[in-house]
């Protein structure tokens, strides 16, 4: 104990003023050996996200050639074109009722199969694998598989309708249909992500809160909604908020199974972007549409924290 | 285990593996359909009704599909561009993780954020400029570069292997550093061979996630010989003579080094997932 004591007598001595300075200079030394650690993320991150953001921005307010150079300064003649036009109304519709679809049935089904997968039986490992396989699947594999199966003809769904005497469905084909069958494909898609997330949150559920609550007479139900759930609540809106920003930037499904229509009926709002600055070549109202895209989800995440983050348990 | 499953009665146990069943075919049925088919003949396929029970068995639709399409050189595209982007993750978040778990310096909680943010900025806000960037200034256009040089940092990785390097006592950092350890000498071989678990994490996470990609992969390939595999099976759609069962015998093949890397992985991807979500 009593050794450090002496050891600061001997280094007492040291002017105060000098200490100050070397303090200074070992500040300075561990600042700039951070940033040559952080370097070269801060490079690819600069020149990649921070930089291209300012520049959608920029070119939002501008009109472009054809090589997406900016030509002149339009102001907010972009925003006021779009705005005007059906597109993108209209695809702001779909993309939110997609959303609308696919969100919340994601979230059930995979609740469901994660409560199912959490029972405590022999060979439950093989069923956790076979429900969380399609995080191993990427989109554009998905979207094919799908396009077989949805197939008017040759189908194995339409197959399946006659079996059981249903009328059949036109699926991606038909206008009223085509929304709903990407979306079927987008739910099958997401619920090895999200059942994953949830077995893991339901597996840091203490059992002896379980046995206690069987001990007090409490059935499957009434622990399923008085200790799952509020225990749950942080990750049903993680999953919420995260599900909901996915949703609203799909591309690949429609992009592979409808390109969008028929008649503009899954035309999605990234879809609408690709199509704008990749085939016809207007940057400027593409750079628009993504930021409407942007701040539209931007301000559905700030209500989602605002409204559903008061009603989260958090331990 | 004898102790917990007692918690069920008999019939309460047929219940739950009846409900088990149920679910996992009704998971794994299109991808159960998408083998079967790519075993059928032509005539299978294409005539009504659709057969469910595997009972053809053409192995020569997988030659069929490799006439079809370059699927070889597909695969090889997209495990190039996944190996850089998966190397690239490993190292860039490495150092930037050994910064924010050991060193003390000014503004660190404002580059922390800095990082942070980069996981709330969506894709779309980003994509035009860097397609213009990278396609027109640069020139990268069907370069593995072009594919890689936007996606090759992580924030979530740093925080992955950050939250790992925090385990790592701060002493043993110190007391190395006192012995004359240098900072890049540390983390080679003292942080990275412990943090190996969070790095696996990281390397299957980035690997399925970059072999997965659509947009950004149409976008800059152009050529056929540097299509990556989700590009050139799409493209399968446009040919004239589109056969079901060798599509699918494409789908098959392009679906195998996902699902080994996912049996491999899946506890490691899964740990990496939850810890993702937690931070969330």
């Amino acid at each position: 104990m009593a050794t450090p004591h002496s050891r600061d007598a001997v280094t007492a001595p040291t002017p105060v003023t000098r200490t100050a300075r070397s303090a200074r200079m070992r500040a300075l030394q561990n600042f700039l050996a951070a940033m040559l650690f952080l370097l070269p993320s801060l490079f690819i991150f600069v020149s990649f996200v921070f930089v291209p953001l300012l520049k959608t921005i920029q070119l939002s307010a501008f009109f472009t050639d054809p090589l997406g150079r900016m030509a002149s300064f339009a102001g907010l003649e972009n925003y006021q074109r779009i705005f005007s036009e059906k597109d993108l109304a209209n695809s702001l519709k779909v993309s939110f009722t997609f959303a609308l679809y696919v969100v919340p049935t994601t979230l059930v089904t995979s609740l469901f199969l994660a409560v199912l997968a959490n029972v405590q039986l022999k060979g439950i490992s093989v069923f956790r694998i076979i429900f969380a396989s399609t995080i191993a699947i990427s989109a554009a594999t998905a979207s094919l598989i799908f396009l077989f199966l949805f197939h008017p003809a040759i189908g194995i769904f339409n197959y399946i309708l006659d079996l059981i005497g249903l009328p059949r469905v036109q699926w991606l084909t038909s206008e009223a249909t085509a929304l709903l069958s990407v979306s079927m494909a987008t739910v099958w898609l997401m619920t090895g992500f999200n059942t994953v997330i949830f077995l893991a949150s339901l597996q840091g559920i203490s059992q002896e809160l379980y046995e206690s609550a069987k001990i007090d007479g409490a059935g499957f139900w009434a622990s399923f909604r008085h200790i799952t759930i509020p225990l749950l609540s942080p990750t049903i809106f993680f999953l919420i908020v995260v599900s909901t920003l996915g949703a609203l930037q799909a591309f690949t499904q429609i992009n592979i199974m409808t390109r969008g229509g028929p008649l503009d009926s899954t035309n999605v709002m990234v879809e609408l972007i690709y199509r704008a600055f990749y085939f016809n070549g207007q940057y400027g109202i593409a750079a628009a549409l993504s930021v409407v895209l942007f701040v539209m989800m931007l301000a559905l995440t700030t209500i989602q924290f605002g409204v559903l983050e008061k009603r989260v348990h958090y331990e | 285990m004898s102790e917990t499953t007692a918690r069920y009665s008999t019939l309460q146990k047929i219940l739950l593996y009846a409900l088990l069943v149920l679910m996992a075919l009704v998971i794994a049925f299109p991808l159960y359909q998408a083998v079967v088919t790519s075993l059928q003949t032509e005539a299978d396929v294409s005539n009504y009704p659709p057969k469910i029970l595997p009972l053809s068995f053409n192995p020569q639709n997988f030659g069929d599909a490799l006439a079809l399409a370059p699927i070889p050189r597909y695969l090889l595209n997209s495990v190039i561009q996944s190996s850089i982007v998966m190397l690239a993750h490993l190292a860039l978040a490495s150092l930037a993780a050994y910064a924010f778990a050991f060193i003390d310096f000014k503004f660190k909680n404002f580059f922390f954020l800095l990082f942070l943010s980069t996981l709330m900025i969506p894709w779309e806000a980003t994509i035009i400029p860097n397609y213009l960037t990278i396609v027109n200034d640069l020139r990268l256009k069907d370069t593995y570069l072009g594919l890689t040089l936007p996606y090759l940092a992580t924030a979530f990785g740093t925080f992955l292997v950050r939250q790992f390097f925090l385990t790592i006592p701060r002493d043993l950092h110190d007391a190395a550093r006192m012995d004359g350890c240098g900072r890049l000498r540390f983390l080679l071989t003292i942080a990275v061979p412990l943090a190996r678990p969070a790095l696996g994490t990281l390397a299957v996470f980035s690997f399925l996630q970059t072999y997965n990609q659509y947009l950004w992969p149409l976008l800059v390939t152009n050529d056929k010989n540097m299509r990556t595999v989700q590009i050139g099976l799409a493209l399968l759609q446009d040919q004239e003579r589109f056969l079901w069962n060798i599509v699918l015998a494409g789908i098959v093949m392009i679906l195998i080094p996902t699902f080994v890397l996912f049996i491999a992985g899946n506890r490691q991807l899964i740990r990496g997932l939850t810890a993702g979500a937690v931070k969330g």
